[in-house]
């Protein structure tokens, strides 16, 4: 039988109160009451390590490079050994047929009982040839391998919604997982990359209750992207308040105003960087001074400029935003107004100088 | 020129045909409050886009934002419930009540007239028409920039609203639908805010008709969505 985490854990010299430290850490950080603490121990001590087969398709491996950066060294530990991490071509030490031969084994083991974690997508035009690992299309190696799978879990914006490859015009039609994959639960974690704390933590939900978490309508894990960035943001009273930055060097910007003008996108994102913030909590980009570009939001590449607060609308063609067309419509209609306006006073000098010309006429006759 | 049918209407109400009773009273309240929340809400909207300069002081000492979206959403919650109200009026009220619902789109007859009033708008005809209710030109533009666009903008400043108020719920339930459709938050923000600079510029036309048929015209037009009688000048 395959070791359980805690035996893993113990073999790396981690002592048991550092195991519940971790468990009460996560069963916090997962929103959970104290009582599912012994419940994340116990499943952690019990439980045969979930194998893990972790794809890479087109990508820039950020999710991977969050992943490995987990805060509290524990919880990369944990999360390294906890998962049996069989495949991923970037980590693992085998290479060639000997890597690729992992996935088949996984497979018929652990039929119907494993866990697929891609990281990218597959492009789909010229067949997928823009992908090829091991000889073959990527698109190929994903559905063969998602197959089986008890459940997917498309890592970052990329798997997620398409991100940087799929922006138009999107040359290779990179498609995000959920259009290629069906017929399995996909736990889409979208962020470029997505925050580590939110990786492990989906990773540990499920195999803590041996279920998905509760998605919301983009398949997304309630639990970290029920929230918009703007609600938990530490600048919020400055919005409420009407005190924003202004210009990237002004005094609003150094007393650490709002940023909802220098274009910020946390007012449209649902992410969990306000409350869990990067790298074990030290900063994020708001706090270092920079706007939320929006990078869990589906398609945020294509939405503008990421320092304007009323953004393009690409119907249109142009680089115009709502203010643009909006403004043109209405002082074209002002215009047509004035305009009409003029030719109907016009119309009724014209008239009233003609009338009585007529009725003249009519008299005459 | 009175349709057969208006005039037996204002025969039925024991006038002579030159006042006739319209709009009724809920339906001018509806108006003129509608018309009011519009301002409101384009103007705080605008605002919560393009904020007003910066504060000096303490944030503690100011709510700017704060009472602008608090005054936009109660705002956009009367408009809401004033147009469901509106809707209803259409079942219950005159039939002068349903016009801007439902448009008479397959009678040929009322497509001439949509004609003529353009004609009549572009200087080509001498005397314009009378109606009891709206003219059709008219009609057409409230339908598409009043009637489609306010349940437009209904529909995505609600569905921004849920969902910065999380998911689950009635309200997720009823807009929850439409931030997706429309390609996320960001978009939506943008087709909301086009859609307030469209809905402002009828607005603007909407006025300039009116106070130029009330002059031109020969009937009323501003007095009758103040008292509901029409009153016809010859």
């Amino acid at each position: 039988m395959t070791e359980t985490f805690y035996e893993v854990l113990r073999r790396q010299g981690i002592t048991r109160r550092s195991f519940l430290k971790f468990c009460s850490l996560t069963a916090t950080s997962l929103g959970l009451s104290a009582a599912a603490m012994p419940r994340i121990a116990h499943a952690l001590e019990n439980k045969p390590r979930t194998p893990v087969l972790w794809l890479h398709g087109l990508e820039c491996t950020c999710c991977s490079e969050s992943f490995i950066r987990s805060a509290h060294p524990l919880t990369k530990d944990v999360v390294l050994s906890m998962l049996s991490l069989d495949y991923d071509d970037t980590l693992m030490a085998a290479a060639g047929h000997q890597a690729e031969a992992i996935i088949e084994a996984v497979k018929e083991k652990y039929k119907g009982n494993y866990i697929v974690a891609v990281e990218g997508n597959p492009p789909l035009n010229e067949d997928g040839m823009f992908c090829i690992q091991g000889g073959r299309p990527f698109v190929d190696k994903l559905k063969e391998t998602c197959a089986d799978a008890k459940a997917v879990i498309a890592w970052g914006s990329c798997a997620s919604y398409g991100c940087v490859q799929a922006a138009r015009p999107n040359p290779t039609r990179a498609t995000p997982i959920n259009k290629v994959i069906t017929g399995k639960p996909i736990i889409n974690v979208p962020g470029c990359p997505p925050i580590a704390e939110v990786m492990t933590g989906v990773v540990t939900y499920m195999l803590t209750f041996d279920r998905i978490p509760e998605l919301d309508r983009q398949g997304r894990p309630k639990m970290f992207y029920g929230q918009r960035i703007h609600d938990k943001c530490y600048r919020r009273g400055h919005f409420d308040a009407g005190q924003f930055v202004e210009a990237w060097d002004d005094d609003s910007a150094k007393k650490g105003y709002c940023l909802y003008k220098m274009g910020c996108k946390g007012p449209t994102t649902y992410n969990a960087c306000s409350s869990m913030r990067w790298n074990g909590g030290i900063s994020w980009p708001v706090q270092s001074g920079h706007g939320c570009i929006g990078c869990s939001e589906d398609g945020f590449w294509d939405k503008g400029s990421f320092y304007d607060r009323v953004t393009g609308i690409h119907q249109f063609g142009i680089e115009a935003n709502a203010d643009t067309i909006g403004g043109a419509i209405a002082i074209g209609t002002g215009a047509a107004i004035a305009a009409h306006a003029a030719m109907t006073a016009l119309h009724s000098i014209k008239n009233r100088t003609a009338t009585p010309a007529q009725e003249h006429k009519g008299d005459q006759a | 020129m009175l349709s057969q049918h208006d005039i037996q209407e204002a025969e039925r109400h024991g006038r002579q045909v030159y006042s006739v009773y319209v709009f009724e009273a809920p339906l001018r309240v509806w108006h003129w409050v509608n018309a009011l929340l519009m301002v409101i809400l384009a103007v705080t909207g605008y605002l919560i886009g393009k904020p007003p300069p910066t504060l000096a002081g303490e944030a503690a000492d100011h709510y700017v934002m704060g009472y602008i979206r608090f005054i936009h959403f109660s705002a956009s919650y009367l408009f809401a419930i004033g147009l469901l109200a509106r809707l209803y009026w259409a079942f219950v009220g005159n039939r002068h009540a349903r016009q801007i619902f439902l448009l008479p789109f397959t009678d040929k007859e009322w497509w001439k007239e949509v004609i003529y009033e353009l004609r009549w708008y572009l200087f080509l005809e001498h005397t314009p028409k009378k109606y009891l209710g709206h003219n059709p030109m008219a009609l057409l533009m409230m339908f598409f920039f009043f009637t489609v666009f306010a349940f437009g903008m209904t529909l995505t400043g609600f569905g921004l609203f849920v969902e910065f108020r999380g998911a689950g719920g009635i309200g997720d339930w009823l807009f929850g639908w439409v931030v997706p459709l429309l390609g996320g938050s960001q978009q939506t923000h943008a087709w909301h805010r086009l859609g307030m600079w469209l809905m402002m510029s009828f607005a603007v036309l909407h006025i300039y008709a009116a106070i130029r048929e009330e002059v031109l015209s020969k009937h009323s037009l501003i007095s009758t969505m103040i008292s509901g009688w029409r009153m016809f000048k010859d």
